[in-house]
This record gives C-alpha cells, sequence and structure tokens, in this order.
C-alpha cells in the first residue's frame, strides 16, 4: 500500500495540472460547440425576452408575421410512453392548416406550424418552447399537451407576452386570465366533466350507487370534486385510484364490485379506460361506465380491447364530448375525413384526428378575426371579443373573464359501434350544473374561415 | 374476509410471473454471477417476436414457443456478441453495457413497431373461477402458476440432477478451477444466458397480456420487481425466488386493495431496503455475506 | 501546463482554477443568444450532477441508476425553501440563497441516509436500490401531492435580472450565470476531493476494499462520504435546474434521464470532472443535433415520428456500449491523447483485443495513474506516459 500512496501523492502535483488542462479544454469545446450551434448573427432581431424585459411594444407584436406566412408551434408527446394516445392530434392539425393553406390560407397568409416532440417531460417541453418562442420566433404556441408539461411552461409564456392557446388538457389551471393573461385552454375542464356525468347519472339513474375509479393526480381529483358537486361531499358510494405506473386494475375493480357500485365513473386515460372495462369483464360484472371524454374514446378504445371483444364490452358506455361526434352525420365530420384522407395519408380516424382539426380551425378562426395584419394584441382582442364560434356542440366561452373554451359537455353513449350524443348535455357555471341545449355550428364555406 | 381472500388470490397469480421472471435473473447469476440488468429488454424483444409469430401463424402455441426459442437466441448473441467482452474491461461494464443494450433495444423496438400498445390474447380464459361468490384465480392465472411451478422444477433437476448442471454450477462458482478439471466454461456461461433469457421471455410473455397490452417499456416495471424478489430471495436460490415472488405478488396487491395503488411501487422500494440492510443474503440465503 | 502558474500547489491551485474557469464560462455567455444561453444553463446544470455521478462510479466503484432523482431531491427542497422564501417576503438573492441551503441540507441528509444503505451494498445491488428509486419518485409526488404537488410538481416566483445587471444582460443569461456560479462551485469542491487523502482513499476502496480496510481505511465511512458527496452535487444541479425553469416535476425526472446521467459520466469518461462537461454537453446537444440531421431528410410523417426520440435514444445506448468495451476512458482519453499529439506516437489499433485497450487509460487525463485496477496495468500505461512528458 505505501509505494502506492506515495506514488499517489507525486502524481498529485502533475494530474492537478492535468485535470485543470483537460477542464480548460473541455470548457473550451463546450463553449465552442455551444458557440457553433449560435445561428448566423447577420440578422440581429431582438429576441422576445430582449422585447420583453426592455420596452413594451406599443404599435403591436407581429413577431412570426410575414407578408405570406404565419408561424405558430406547438409541443406535444411523439415518442415516449405518452405518444401512443396523443402523437395523432397534432398530425391531424397540420393536415388542417395544409387543407387551409392550399385554399388561400387566412388572409392570404399561410400558416406553418412547428410541432416539437417533448415525449410528455416537463424539462423537455420548457427547451422545445424556448426554441419555438426564441430560435423560430412563432406568433403563439397552440394546443400545447398535457398538463405537468404545459404547467412548466406557463409563467415563462405569459412573462414572454406570447399567446398561449387551447392547450390541450382538462386542468382548471389554464382558466385564469388574472395571472395567466395570455393563456387560452380548450378541453371542458375535468371538474365539468365529472358534474356532467354525474347530472346524468342522477337523471337517468336516481337510486344507483355512484362510484369513481381515478387516475391518482389531479384529473381523478377534479373529476371526484366535479361528481360532488352534484351528489354533495361525500356522496359518492366509492372511490378507487389508480396509478399509471401499475397496469393491474385487478384489487380496485374487485373492491368497486364488493361495494355494490352500479354506475363507475372514470377519471381515466383511454388505456385504464380499457384495461377496468376488461378487468371488470374478467369478473363477469357489467355495470354502467360513465367516462371522461379524456377516456372514451371509441376507436381507441377498440384498439386497445381488440376487434373481437371490444365492441362488445364498449357497448354502453356513457361519455361526454363538446365537439363534432365520430359516430353522428356531422358535416364537420365529414369534411374532416375528407381532410384526413387528403393531407393526412389516410390516418386512422378518431376522436383525436376530429379535436386536432377543431383546434386547428379555431385558430384559424381567431387569426381571421384578428384582422388583415394581425398582432398578437390583435389576436387576444378577438379572442376575448365573444365574437368567435368554433365548431363545438356547446357554446363557446371565451370572454374577457373566461378563458375556458367550454364550460358544458354534451352526453354521448356508444350504441352498436356508434358513439354519439344523445341529446343531454349540461353546463356548470360557478358550481351550479344545470341542464341545457346542444348548439350544433353549422359548417360554412367548407370550413375556411378566412374568406367568408 | 372474502375481500382478503380474493386479493391474496390475485396476488398469488401476479407473484407467479415476477417469481418466474426473478428465477431467471437466479440463472445467470448462477451461471455469470452478474446481474442482467437488461433481461426485461431482451424478454420484450422475444415477446415482439411470439407476438408477430402468434400472428402469422395464428396459434398461441406456435407463437409462445417461437418466443422462448428466440429468447435462448437473444441470450446467445448478448454473451457471445457483448457480455464476454466485459469481463476484461471497467468493473462495472457488465451493468453498463447491459444498460446500453436496454436503451439501444428500446429505441429499436420502438423505430420498428412504434409505441402504441398491441393487445396480446391469453390462450385460457381470465374469468376467474368463484369460490361460493368470491372471485378466485382464472384458468390463466392457473395456468401460470403451473408454468412457473413447472419451470422451477425442470430447472431444480438439470441443475441438482444432471452433469450440465453440476458443469453448469462449477465453472459459475470456480472457473479456474473448473477449466482445469475440464468444463468448458465459456460455453456453460453461454448455456446460463440462453436458459437465463429463454425463461425471462416466457415470464415477459405471460405477463404481457394481463397488462395494457405490448409496447416498448411493457417489462421496465417487472424487471424492477423480479430484482426485488430475487434480491428478497436471495440471488442463489431458485426457491427463495418463487417464495420472495409470491410475498412480492400478495403483498402488493395487499397494499394496492388496503391502502392504495400510489403507495405499491414505494412499498417495494422499503422492501428492497429492509432485506438489503437486514439480511442482504436475502431471506431464504445461507450466505452471511454476498459480494458481487 | 505545469509553466501555468507554478507557484500554485495543492487545493488553492484547484480553487484558483475553478474560479478562473467559471469567469470564462461567464464571459462566454456574452457570445450567445438568450436560447444558447438557456440552453447553456441546462448543460451546466446536468454537469453538476454528472460530476458528482462521475465521482461516485469513478472514485468508489458504487453505480447509482438513480442520480435523477437524487437531482429532483435538490429540486423539490430548492423550490419549499424558495416559495417559504417567498411566503416570508424575500426575493432575488436572499431567497436564491435560502433556496440553494435548503436545497444543500436537504440533499446532504438524503444522500448520507442513503450511503448508509448504499455503503453496505455492492455494485449490483446499490444499482437495484436506487433504480427502484427512480422508479419510485413519481409515486412519492403523488402519494405526497399536498407538499410536492404530484404530477404537476411545484412552481417557483419568476426570478428577473437583478437591478445592477437589468441594463446588461437579459433574463436567460442571467440564468446562466447563477448555474454556472452553482456549478463553478460544486464542481470546484468535487475537483478537489478528488485530488485529496479523502479521493485517494476512494480510489482504494473501489479497488481492493479489503485491502483498503487491512490498510487502515475505513471504507464504510469513505463510502458513506462519497455518496453523499455526490448526492450533495446532484441536488445542486437540481436546485440549479429548477432556478432556470421556474418548476420541478417528477416527469422531468424520470429513470430515462437517470439514465441519460450515466451516458454522460461513462462516455465523457469515469472519473474525470472535465469528461463530465464534455457527457452533460453531449446529452443536451445530441438529440438536438440528431434531429437538426433527420430533418434534412425527406421521410413519411409515421417514420419521422417514429424515428423522432428512438434515433437519439439509439445513439446513446449505441455510445455507451462502443465506449464502455473499446474505450472505457471515455471522450476524456480521447482528449488526452490529442492534447498530447506531438510527443505522443499515433497509437495504432490494439493488437490483444478489448482486454488489452482495457488497460489504456479508463480515467481522466489527469489521474489516469490511479484507474486501473491492478498495480501491473498501471505501470504498463502509465510509465511511458509519464516518460512522454
Amino acid at each position: 500500500m505505501s509505494p502506492q500512496k506515495e506514488r499517489g501523492d507525486t502524481m498529485s502535483q502533475r494530474s492537478t495540472a492535468r485535470r485543470i488542462a483537460a477542464f480548460a479544454s473541455a470548457s473550451a469545446v463546450l463553449v465552442a460547440l455551444a458557440g457553433c450551434s449560435t445561428p448566423a448573427t447577420e440578422d440581429p432581431e431582438p429576441t422576445s425576452s430582449d422585447t420583453a424585459s426592455d420596452a413594451p411594444v406599443e404599435t403591436g407584436d407581429s413577431t412570426g408575421i410575414t407578408d405570406d406566412t404565419v408561424t405558430i408551434g406547438t409541443h406535444t408527446p411523439l415518442t415516449g410512453p405518452a405518444a401512443a394516445g396523443y402523437s395523432s392530434i397534432s398530425a391531424a392539425a397540420t393536415a388542417y392548416f395544409e387543407y387551409l393553406n392550399e385554399n388561400g390560407g387566412v388572409h392570404g397568409r399561410s400558416i406553418e406550424y412547428i410541432v416539437k416532440d417533448d415525449g410528455y417531460n416537463p424539462a423537455t417541453t420548457q427547451t422545445v418552447v424556448r426554441e419555438l418562442v426564441q430560435q423560430d420566433e412563432v406568433f403563439a404556441i397552440v394546443n400545447g399537451l398535457g398538463t405537468p408539461t404545459h404547467s412548466s411552461v406557463l409563467d415563462y409564456l405569459n412573462e414572454n407576452e406570447v399567446p398561449d392557446l387551447f392547450v390541450a388538457s382538462g386542468a382548471i389551471a389554464w382558466n385564469r386570465p388574472d395571472t395567466y393573461p395570455f393563456t387560452f385552454g380548450f378541453n371542458a375542464d375535468y371538474v365539468v366533466e365529472g358534474a356532467a356525468l354525474t347530472q346524468y347519472a342522477v337523471d337517468e339513474y336516481p337510486d344507483a350507487a355512484i362510484c369513481l375509479l381515478g387516475q391518482d393526480d389531479d384529473f381523478g381529483d377534479a373529476m371526484i370534486q366535479g361528481a360532488e358537486l352534484v351528489l354533495g361531499a361525500d356522496g359518492l358510494a366509492h372511490v378507487e385510484r389508480y396509478s399509471v405506473s401499475n397496469q393491474d386494475l385487478t384489487a380496485q375493480i374487485g373492491a368497486m364490485q364488493a361495494a355494490g357500485c352500479e354506475v363507475n365513473l372514470l377519471a381515466t386515460i383511454n388505456g385504464f379506460t380499457a384495461l377496468a372495462l376488461g378487468t371488470s369483464a374478467q369478473f363477469g360484472w357489467f355495470p354502467m361506465w360513465f367516462s371522461s371524454s379524456s377516456g372514451a374514446d371509441y376507436p381507441t378504445l377498440v384498439t386497445y380491447l381488440g376487434e373481437d371483444v371490444g365492441p362488445q364490452l364498449l357497448q354502453g358506455l356513457v361519455g361526454t364530448n363538446y365537439l363534432p361526434s365520430l359516430g353522428g352525420e356531422d358535416e364537420w365530420v365529414a369534411l374532416f375525413r375528407q381532410v384526413n384522407d387528403e393531407y393526412n395519408d389516410g390516418a386512422p380516424f378518431d376522436g383525436n384526428t376530429i379535436y386536432g382539426m377543431s383546434v386547428a380551425y379555431l385558430f384559424a378562426e381567431a387569426l381571421a378575426a384578428a384582422g388583415e395584419d394581425p398582432t398578437r394584441e390583435s389576436l387576444m382582442e378577438a379572442l376575448t371579443s365573444g365574437a368567435l364560434v368554433g365548431n363545438g356542440t356547446v357554446p363557446l366561452s371565451f370572454s374577457d373573464t373566461v378563458h375556458a373554451a367550454f364550460l358544458g359537455v354534451g352526453i354521448t353513449q356508444v350504441d352498436q359501434g356508434v358513439q354519439d350524443y344523445v341529446g343531454s348535455a349540461y353546463s356548470v357555471v360557478d358550481g351550479v350544473v344545470s341542464a341545457t341545449e346542444l348548439a350544433p355550428v353549422a359548417l360554412e364555406n367548407m370550413g375556411l374561415p378566412a374568406a367568408g | 374476509m372474502d375481500h382478503l381472500l380474493f386479493l391474496l388470490a390475485t396476488g398469488l397469480a401476479r407473484g407467479a410471473i415476477f417469481a418466474l421472471f426473478a428465477l431467471s435473473l437466479v440463472l445467470i447469476w448462477r451461471a455469470a454471477r452478474i446481474i442482467n440488468f437488461a433481461q426485461g429488454a431482451m424478454a420484450l424483444v422475444a415477446t415482439y417476436v411470439a407476438f408477430a409469430v402468434t400472428g402469422l401463424s395464428g396459434s398461441y402455441w406456435v407463437g409462445l414457443t417461437a418466443g422462448i426459442l428466440a429468447g435462448a437466441v437473444i441470450g446467445f448473441g448478448v454473451e457471445r456478441g457483448l457480455m464476454r467482452f466485459t469481463k476484461d474491461s471497467h468493473p462495472l461494464a457488465g451493468i453498463i453495457v447491459a444498460i446500453g443494450l436496454v436503451m439501444v433495444l428500446q429505441a429499436l423496438l420502438g423505430i420498428f413497431f412504434g409505441q402504441q400498445h398491441r393487445p396480446m390474447q391469453t390462450p385460457f380464459s381470465d374469468s376467474p373461477l368463484l369460490w361460493g361468490d368470491t372471485p378466485l384465480l382464472s384458468p390463466y392465472d392457473l395456468f401460470v402458476l403451473v408454468v412457473a411451478l413447472g419451470v422451477m422444477g425442470v430447472m431444480a433437476l438439470l441443475f441438482n440432477r444432471t452433469s450440465l448442471g453440476l458443469q453448469l454450477r462449477a465453472s459459475a462458482f470456480a472457473p479456474e478451477v473448473s477449466r482445469v478439471l475440464g468444463v468448458r466454461v465459456s460455453r456453460m456461461v453461454t448455456i446460463g444466458w440462453m436458459l437465463s433469457a429463454a425463461v425471462a421471455a416466457l415470464a415477459a410473455m405471460l405477463l404481457v397480456p394481463t397488462e395494457l397490452g405490448l409496447n416498448p417499456h411493457s417489462t421496465d416495471v417487472l424487471f424492477i420487481y423480479a430484482f426485488t424478489v430475487a434480491v428478497v430471495g436471495g440471488l442463489d436460490s431458485p426457491v427463495g425466488a418463487l417464495i420472495g415472488g409470491l410475498v412480492v405478488g400478495v403483498a402488493m396487491t395487499l397494499v394496492t386493495g388496503y391502502i392504495g395503488a400510489t403507495v405499491a411501487p414505494i412499498g417495494v422500494l422499503v422492501l428492497l431496503l429492509l432485506v438489503l440492510l437486514v439480511r442482504p443474503g436475502g431471506i431464504f440465503s445461507m450466505r452471511e455475506a454476498r459480494s458481487a | 501546463m505545469n509553466r501555468i502558474a507554478p507557484a500554485l500547489t495543492g487545493t488553492r491551485r484547484t480553487i484558483v482554477f475553478g474560479a478562473v474557469l467559471t469567469v470564462l464560462a461567464i464571459a462566454g455567455t456574452f457570445g450567445l443568444d438568450p436560447y444558447r444561453n438557456f440552453q447553456l444553463a441546462t448543460i451546466v446544470a446536468y454537469f453538476c450532477a454528472v460530476a458528482g455521478l462521475t465521482l461516485l462510479v469513478g472514485l468508489t466503484g458504487q453505480l447509482s441508476l438513480g442520480h435523477a432523482a437524487l437531482m429532483a431531491v435538490g429540486g423539490y427542497a430548492y423550490a419549499l425553501t424558495a416559495n417559504l422564501a417567498t411566503d416570508w417576503g424575500l426575493d432575488g438573492v436572499p431567497r436564491f440563497l435560502l433556496g440553494m441551503l435548503g436545497a444543500l441540507v436537504v440533499s446532504t441528509v438524503h444522500g448520507l441516509l442513503l450511503g448508509l444503505a448504499g455503503a453496505r451494498l455492492q455494485g449490483p445491488y446499490l444499482a437495484g436500490v436506487t433504480l427502484a428509486i427512480a422508479i419510485a419518485l413519481p409515486a412519492v409526488t403523488a402519494q405526497f401531492s399536498g407538499v410536492l404537488g404530484g404530477d404537476q410538481g411545484l412552481q417557483i416566483a419568476y426570478e428577473g435580472v437583478p437591478e445592477i445587471f437589468s441594463r446588461l444582460i437579459v433574463v436567460e443569461q442571467w440564468h446562466a450565470w447563477v448555474s454556472i456560479l452553482i456549478a463553478g462551485v460544486v464542481v470546484t469542491a468535487l475537483a478537489a476531493v478528488r485530488r485529496s487523502a479523502l479521493g485517494l482513499k476512494m480510489r482504494a476502496v473501489r479497488d481492493d476494499e479489503t485491502a483498503a480496510r487491512l490498510s487502515g481505511v475505513p471504507a464504510a465511512r469513505v463510502k458513506v462520504i462519497a455518496f453523499t458527496l455526490s448526492s450533495v452535487a446532484a441536488g445542486a444541479g437540481g436546485a440549479a435546474l429548477c432556478f432556470v425553469t421556474q418548476s420541478i416535476s417528477p416527469g422531468a425526472y424520470t429513470l430515462a434521464f437517470s439514465l441519460l446521467l450515466v451516458v454522460a459520466a461513462v462516455v465523457g469518461g469515469l472519473g474525470s470532472i472535465g469528461g463530465a462537461a464534455l457527457g452533460a454537453a453531449l446529452i443536451v446537444l445530441l438529440p438536438w443535433l440528431v434531429g437538426t440531421v433527420t430533418d434534412a431528410f425527406e421521410m413519411s410523417a409515421d417514420l419521422e415520428q417514429r424515428l423522432s426520440g428512438n434515433l437519439g435514444l439509439l445513439v446513446f445506448g449505441g455510445l455507451l456500449i462502443v465506449v464502455m468495451l473499446a474505450r472505457p476512458g471515455g471522450l476524456a482519453s480521447i482528449g488526452l491523447r490529442r492534447g498530447r499529439g506531438r510527443t505522443a506516437p499515433p497509437r495504432s489499433p490494439s493488437p490483444f483485443g478489448p482486454a488489452a485497450s482495457a488497460a489504456a487509460p479508463t480515467d481522466s487525463p489527469a489521474d489516469e495513474a490511479d484507474t486501473d485496477r491492478t498495480g501491473v496495468k498501471e505501470v504498463a500505461v502509465h510509465v511511458p506516459t509519464e516518460r512522454e512528458r
């Protein structure tokens, strides 16, 4: 040991120098690498953060707008475990924008939609959104997907005054105009969905024992909150939670069966809706299932359950929706199918496709309403004016004080493999649930807003 | 009481799969004195093979056989192509190369098959049989239990009663001495890898039909649980793997049923830490200390 | 290299050079646009964690597969303390310092506890336990969602540029500065430890724990200290990242990210601080590079979606395997050869296969002497290198 130690000591003198040399060269490489990737500096445009910290813009901020293009971007999972359910949304939106661009775009400008993969990882979301805002200089972020991911860029986007439109998540966080004036949600939030489903259950089956199976996060919490708006605190007969890391619901389903549940509300994503239905079928138990729109997409559920048993298990599944329904004879759906075939390589057509195209349409409508020469300010004005209608089946709620797109939902049901509205709809305003009418928007001008 | 009985039965079925996968870790430990962190990913590739073959042939059993064979082939390839060279490299090379392999395999599966979940069918009904009013094991669960016990039995016979088993054990414990005595040590190590990977493939193929479906991350969690099982049972002990698997399976189901699904992964971590701290050799190991 | 400031020796030298490099790095931020500064801030935060990991693996031979979770511990502690400070009416630098203090204290305690457990475990066992920690992180945040915010994690208040710098720099550059300062302090400390008597003891424990114990090295204590140091470095990195991104959530500290940190440490060169810097840059820049390359090719939307992300993972996994088998010294050992290109004869591919190339320096250029497992190899490799100088 001692010779080794001695050598170690004499070594250490020299090794310091070498270590520092290595460190220095490493740092040099690091800086060089970073430097290399700096874009050409011949156009020293002020970046958005310059804009944000230096001087407030007076004439209007037209970042991302040129004479013939409007550049917008989004973050969405294209890889990783979450990609399976969501990656088709941005593809559908892209297809609609291509359709729109081929037909003249909005006020003569074509829309360039930059889709960045964040793998449903908030750290990656941070990076790609900064890249969109600072490198690609987008006009707005449209339909950023996911609650944990989008939460991580909410402050950043609002500090930099970047319009943050139509967040793809049912969390209630997006509807806070005072704190986040630049953020607008799109999904009907989970509280609304929970309340509507529960009210429908109470209306149709007054004596049924209503239970809930929920994800162990804010999704489950918000659905419970919604259900309790109708049933009162502790009004649910039984509540079970699951964790996405464990794909075994046997214990939960067993407990719900034992508790004598008759109507099961589901705060589940599609995969776990399928798992819940499949597991309970194994027990030979067939209660009624009332699922949030996040986990009630018929075509997706069929692929999870398999073509053979899927349709049978899904018969009677109750869900919510606020967009044109896949199963109905809707003219919007017909148009979107056509766009999907022509501009999306005929990808599988499901609820996500309709969702993506509806979001894209709403953005086009807002952009058209923002005037010939849109700025971020005029876009905000268009959104809060209350003049937008979108293509939803319940009224669009955007206003000065409401940054949620839909404060109500319609009830859907699966019958013989067709998922369509049953006619009931509910709105939830200030914690009060009331029945309303469906109010679908008629398709005009082939879904091209600006030309009208 | 009914609820408890139900949870116990469910836990047993789940535990049998953990036990089988843990057994594969024990096999490789016995053959090569390493813990193969790529076991899950390798088994997953074999499961994709089984899935494809079942799809083409229409027979679950042909697919299952193909999957097991694919597992063995993958084990052979990984040992001869990669792991063989780690011995002479860095002391942690075995683990680090295995992790690299996990990344490569998951990336390739993602590229070739995409991220979506593909439902896999079971050969037997998965509706539980009733005992009174309480649902207990399904025919498929029984099939899993029988297969797990059968494989354990065969492996026990192989290791304890055959010359091959003796050579396998000898080359793992004392490679130099065995070589002198005429055992073809490197061949034994390869055989150990093939056996182990085939068993792991079987375990993965039994698990996936009970879950959401086949996708590139299907075995991530299985590996962690099986690792816990192997440690709890003792890495040298196939019997330990069996009992450990059933214990962990039942414990997880009880925790999920009585406390909550969220607590289960934390429970596994706590169990792992407790066993390693209190009885590092595993509950069923005779050894006092153990070194890697 | 000894010609630079020969009068400086020992720890003081490490500190001076650490300070010089920190200042240089801060100066470098002026050459970058805001987005690149954000990337730099991220790289530097990762650098903290990778440096801690490389020290742990390279010097003591303990492998952690859960270092991302250790970063998350620091990040959560920072967020909780900083939010507490906000409630007390603090902001700016005092809030930051308090947050850092919280992060360091919690990381130390957490690392100490894990280290106490880990010291009794070897190789694969510690790897397995840390893997389980990485898997359990989301469950822990969900279980204690009242405090940790569940899936969405925690947000902290916006940290703008302090008054005195506000005319000079934008916020991204300020964040890069803070990140660099944190890394400067942490990594300099690690470098000092590495070359201290403690560092020597760590290597002794790694090479032969029994022998080390017989020679009076308290092996268990050394391992606990090493794990704690590594945990603190990771925690500081997590805190820096939390400061830069103003948020922390479990989804950002997944098992995949833990494994990426291992890639950074291994590819950079185990035990090498310079290598850790290279590795940290690699894991941030490579996915971006791969994305840029694939964007250049026309391909169907479906194929593009399948390649996106997966291709980067494939490259990382491949790199990990190749580096570990062919050049366990990592990038740092390549840098060494290039640095001495004038004196060292070009090395032909080893005729002796992997075993021989494994005898190449497996550590940073700085301490190749202590790296290899057996004295024989050390002499074989290092005597000529010493002569070359």
